[in-house]
């Protein structure tokens, strides 16, 4: 029996690791400025292509991409909120998450038309490389998502909690207009915001596709995860999103396990489900307004 | 009573008069693509019930019309049931998990975008319970046989197809008009308004909630009905998927939620773009959907009260001020 | 007609409302006062069902109605306003008091012929097909209050309906509460505009860090010292006295 459950959950760990890693981003925007992003997959869509390419024509090693692709996606991600998404929903709250769906609708068939519905994945020589953790054998990449996971998350903590733009985050998700009168450029810190946690996503992806692959529709899968993850692990919580990142990759594997393959993922929904339903201010975190 | 602007007349009108004279000349170009619009149009008429007036913007439609395609395909296919029979069947099914949604969703106080949210997770556990299973057809849908026939409820003839579609489409549209002439409608509009104000002038916000979803989960499960009736197959990403869901809402929102006229017009004209643009650039998968993003889009930013409420705005109104509620 | 008896409630570990009670008979208009952050806003919420107290007992007509939903309250015939104004803003003020009509009226039409009547009842005549939004916040208060009176309510909770209007206004809606409780309403408010609750009403009763302090008639609560230092602070009814005595 172990022998089944104790991989799984090793490797249900791993998968979490990156859920854990696409959440991130999406802490900073929903779980703290109360943002609903859809495009929030079809992003981290871009991050994988651009990894891709930058890999397939250039021949960049998607770890040395992550110095190309996560300043880009900063700015992108910026540009974004400050250009399209604050402009096209008026600033109502209801309009914001009609602006992403429409976002999420445009970039993923956008690149269903340049690139084909085509499954792409790179070879590197290292993405078999095993690692043998007690009774399992984890491929390098994972390992490696794994622990910047957990780096990413206390960056993140870091920033929030000791720098200034942290303060002022943290000040415009409590009270807008009282932040706008201490002299907070709210635009600025919602575009920050949103700027950052796009800039994880670019970083997930980088950490993702040595052992993943790109299509059009890959984004969404993560979409809804990624929207649990956050709420499981309390609102605006980098180490909640984390552990439950994690939590939610082990309750998918077993799921699998027990369910059948094509049954895990009904363990993620069932788990938000129950979440919203009955605790929605998550495992860690305080009631989101 | 309400009053009718001129634009309004010319647009309520040109859209009459493009569905009559499909009924009375049939084209066969025109009419594979307007009995396509038609059945979105009827699942939009449902998103609005709840989304339009009630304020509830669900995200997982597709449960709802899913559930109506799932239900008429399995009972005829697995059991042999008539058609007809899995029609009504199929309706009450829908009815049921719409008001097991909302009864839960909102017993729980979840609204905005936690409302999005789990609406979004039951349409795709519907969607992955669809499709595991051998009884719903697994990964490979359910395919009914092909046997024309009013007792089977299927017609050889496009052009009945059509007319029985478009009288859907009027019978759901005679239903929201007279939830807006009605007190049940009211009392969704203030919800949409102020659901604290609502609760202190004795609305019963969690039951006028709940009935609306499973009023929107009927006419749902109609256009899932009328889906699988029309083109005898069903699989799990067309019953289930965010496409559907995100159609749903598109044309009320476009053609202007919480009114009467704007799912039908909402989803008629970004059909209509969709497929001129498919015609101007063949071969190109998914530009149609890239259009109706950023329709989306520009309706949000410039016409927040969608098409019809542009329409209201041109020309001079007919009547003296309202005294029917300003369907918005 | 309502008596609120020893209600608390605590948000966290903060005592909003601390074992206070009151009586008001059918009829009357009775006034609850005190300084701010004294608990009145809760006290109304409790008894309208928004909020459900930790202990105590609300009675209506004899009737049990704690921890009864708003919208059943309502149905029994007490309403309650807001302090904070709550149009729905997208309708006319027609539309708006036909929400309330409603409770009592089935019919779209008929509704809208007691929401004109209500309206002018309260002097918005002219206002009945303005949009709520576009309305003054004298416009928005009285909407508040027609909306609440469209449900023919036997008693009526009024959070502040004065707050933040000039004296011409509160002029002319104390005389319309009045005519309000002429027609046979109870009325129990909050008020700080203490001109508008010594003339308005015949009882009061004070509220002071979620503790009921005292009751009596206005005349008696301003020079009753424990209202005043309640208001002024500690020893404020002390020196106020030697200064009147000086004078």
């Amino acid at each position: 029996m172990w022998s089944l459950v104790l991989p799984a959950i090793l490797g249900g760990l791993t998968t979490g690791a990156i859920y854990a890693l696409v959440a991130l981003g999406l802490t900073l925007i929903y779980g703290v400025l109360h943002i609903i992003n859809f495009a929030h997959g079809s992003l981290l869509m871009l991050a994988l292509y651009g990894v891709y390419f930058l890999y397939a024509i250039l021949g960049i090693d998607p770890y040395l991409a992550l110095l190309i692709v996560v300043p880009v996606f900063f700015v992108l991600g910026y540009v974004l909120q400050r250009g399209v998404i604050s402009v096209f929903s008026l600033g109502k709250e209801q309009n914001v998450l009609l602006v992403t769906l429409a976002l999420a609708i445009i970039i993923d068939n956008l690149a269903l038309y340049f690139w084909t519905s085509d499954t792409r994945t790179i070879s590197l020589p290292y993405a078999y490389t095993m690692v043998e953790i007690g009774p399992a054998f984890i491929p390098l990449p994972r390992v490696i998502a794994f622990v910047a996971a957990l780096v990413a998350a206390v960056i993140l903590w870091l920033i929030m909690s000791r720098t200034r733009l942290g303060k002022a985050i943290r000040a415009v998700a409590i009270e807008k207009r009282g932040a706008e009168l201490v002299g907070i450029d709210v635009d600025h810190t919602y575009a920050m915001c949103f700027g950052i946690g796009t800039a994880c996503v670019a970083a997930a992806a980088c950490l993702l596709l040595p052992t993943f692959y790109v299509t059009p529709q890959v984004g969404y899968a993560f979409v809804l995860v990624a929207f649990t993850t956050v709420v499981l692990g309390g609102m605006g919580s980098f180490m909640g999103a984390l552990v439950s990142g994690l939590l939610l990759g082990v309750i998918e594997a077993l799921c699998g396990l027990f369910l059948g393959e094509s049954l895990g993922q009904i363990g993620i929904f069932l788990a938000f489900i129950l979440i919203l339903l009955f605790r929605p201010s998550g495992l860690f975190g305080r009631r989101a307004a | 009573m309400k009053t009718t602007s001129f634009g309004e007349w010319v647009l309520y009108g040109g859209i009459c008069a493009y569905l009559l004279t499909l009924l009375v000349m049939p084209s066969q170009l025109w009419l594979g693509f307007t009995i396509n619009a038609l059945i979105v149009a009827i699942l939009s008429v449902a998103w609005n019930l709840l989304g339009g007036f009630g304020g509830q913007m669900s995200f997982g439609h597709a449960a709802l019309f899913g559930t109506g395609a799932y239900v008429t395909a399995m009972l005829q296919v697995r059991w042999g049931i008539n058609p007809w029979l899995a029609a009504v069947a199929a309706i009450v099914a829908a009815t049921a998990v719409a008001g097991f949604i909302a009864a839960l969703s909102f017993r729980y106080g979840l609204r905005g975008s936690y409302f999005a949210l789990v609406t979004l997770a039951f349409a795709e556990v519907l969607r992955i319970l669809a499709s595991s299973f051998e009884i719903s057809g697994g990964g490979q849908g359910i395919l009914v046989p092909y046997k024309a026939g009013l007792a089977n409820f299927q017609f050889a003839d496009r052009s009945t197809t059509y007319a029985l579609v478009l009288f859907l489409v009027v019978v759901a549209m005679l239903i929201t008009l007279a939830v807006q002439r009605s007190r049940f409608g009211a009392y969704l509009i203030a919800i949409r308004e102020n659901e604290e104000a609502a609760k202190a002038l004795g609305i019963d916000t969690f039951r006028t909630k709940v009935l609306a979803m499973m009023l929107s989960g009927a006419i749902g499960g109609a256009a899932g009905v009328a889906y699988l009736q029309t083109y005898l197959f069903i699989d799990a990403p067309i019953a289930f998927g965010s496409t559907m869901s995100i159609e749903a809402l598109l044309g009320p929102i476009i053609g202007g939620a919480g009114t009467v006229w704007g799912p039908l017009v909402g989803t008629l004209i970004i059909h209509g773009l969709g497929e001129t643009a498919k015609h101007l650039v063949s071969g190109a998968p998914g530009l149609n959907l890239v259009l109706y993003g950023v329709v989306l889009m520009v309706i949000l930013r410039y016409l927040p009260d969608g098409i019809v409420g542009l329409a209201r705005r041109i020309g001079p109104r007919r009547a003296a001020p309202t005294a029917m509620p300003e369907d918005r | 007609m309502l008596s609120v008896s020893n209600v608390t409630k605590r948000f966290g570990g903060l005592v909003a409302v601390s074992d206070a009670s009151l009586k008001v008979d059918q009829g009357r208009i009775v006034a609850l006062i005190g300084p701010n952050g004294a608990g009145k806003t809760t006290l109304f919420a409790i008894i309208g069902g928004f909020v459900t107290p930790d202990s105590g007992r609300i009675q209506f007509e004899g009737r049990d109605i704690t921890g009864m939903p708003p919208h059943a309250i309502c149905r029994l015939g007490l309403t309650r306003t807001f302090q904070i104004v709550q149009p729905f803003a997208g309708l006319t003020v027609r539309e708006n008091i036909a929400i309330g009509a409603h409770l009592r009226h089935r019919g779209r039409a008929e509704a809208l012929e007691r929401a004109a009547i209500v309206g002018e009842q309260v002097g918005m005549g002219p206002l009945l097909d303005q949009p709520a939004q576009s309305l003054t916040v004298a416009g928005r208060k009285r909407l508040e209050l027609a909306r609440a009176l469209a449900t023919e309510a036997k008693l009526l909770l009024l959070d502040e309906v004065m707050a933040g209007l000039i004296p011409s206004e509160i002029t002319e809606i104390v005389a319309t509460i009045r005519k309000i409780r002429d027609s046979g309403v109870t009325i129990l408010l909050i008020e700080h505009v203490m001109q508008a609750v010594m003339s308005l009403s015949e009882e009061a009763y004070v509220l002071n860090q979620g503790r009921m302090i005292a009751h009596g008639t206005p005349a008696q609560l301003v020079a009753d010292p424990t209202v005043i230092e309640a208001y002024l602070g500690h020893g404020a009814a002390e020196r106020l006295k030697q200064e009147s005595d000086n004078a």
